[in-house]
């Protein structure tokens, strides 16, 4: 369930799960736009000559898919930390979802903190991370 | 491999300083392909349009390492990203990243030995604010010994 404010918040609450675009399209658009174009990135056949699986997505992707899931939960929430882990490679074109967890509150300051998990189909984690947020307040 | 020496000549030094103008039509980009809605990072119409808080990790240094930082041995990977945001990064500005090494440290474990090099980009606009830092954390696995080799 979406959120407004810190008061919404409840520990150990799941933040909706949303599918990572992992479609060469988009990441095409994405290494394009930031200045990483690489066939790595792009080219599932030049990405094999290199002896990888195929076209991989950027970590630094991942960890836009983990900042966008936060947003999508609380659309004013502000991320002052975020700490993403490249656990294993994650693959164009390969179905992966982001979930993520409430882990703490701090009332006082207005700070969540949350984990999050990028995983495959076969519920493997691929990214995780952990965030700091300071979330809005009621009123 | 002496960390402590690569500490003492390396650690928190500014080995690179690379300037970089931020655009809103690769802000939108960004936001967009990473799954975001929210129109401050989608619509650079939008009274708060900024950076996504990652954004900073696509920022690539003009050198990886400092001059003179000794080869390690082993396969050298991205294990992951840090971002700590301290102010938004808006569309227009000319900002600079300066890269350091934060740290350097080994682990051992069954499948040998990793060492770990936090490099970090500090970004600052144009009136020498941090607006954020970006720690990528380099991971140096060292290579498996040939049985023989290992057996001796």
């Amino acid at each position: 369930m979406s959120v407004r404010y810190l008061e919404d918040v409840e520990f150990g609450a799941d933040l909706p799960a949303i599918p990572a675009d992992t479609g060469l399209e988009n990441v095409r658009g994405f290494v394009e736009a930031v200045g990483w174009d690489a066939p790595r990135f792009t080219d599932h056949e030049a990405a094999r000559k290199e002896g990888l699986p195929g076209a991989l997505v950027p970590g630094i992707m991942s960890q836009g898919f983990l900042a966008a899931t936060i947003h999508r939960w609380c659309e004013a929430a502000t991320i002052e930390r975020i700490d993403t882990v490249f656990r294993a490679p994650m693959l164009v074109d390969e179905p992966l979802m982001v979930s993520a967890v409430v882990t703490d509150i701090d009332e006082d300051d207005g700070i969540v903190e949350v984990d999050l998990t990028v995983s495959n189909a076969a519920a493997e984690t691929r990214v995780f991370g952990t965030a700091r947020v300071r979330m809005p307040r009621q009123g | 491999m002496d960390l402590e020496a690569i500490k003492r000549d390396f650690l928190h030094q500014v080995f690179d300083e690379t300037a970089y103008e931020v655009k809103a039509d690769t802000l939108v980009a960004y936001a967009r392909a990473c799954g975001e809605t929210a129109a401050r990072f989608t619509d650079p119409l939008a009274e708060d349009f900024q950076a996504v808080p990652t954004f900073v990790s696509s920022f690539q240094p003009g050198r990886r390492l400092p001059k003179g930082f000794p080869k390690l041995p082993g396969l050298g990977m991205d294990g992951g990203k840090v971002v700590t945001a301290h102010a938004p990064l808006r569309a227009g500005e000319q900002v600079v990243g300066r890269s350091h090494i934060e740290d350097v440290y080994a682990k051992t474990g069954r499948s040998g030995t990793m060492t770990f090099i936090v490099l970090r980009m500090n970004v600052y606009d144009a009136s020498e604010t941090l607006l954020a830092s970006a720690d990528t954390n380099m991971v140096i696995r060292e290579r498996a010994k040939p049985v023989k080799e290992a057996e001796a």
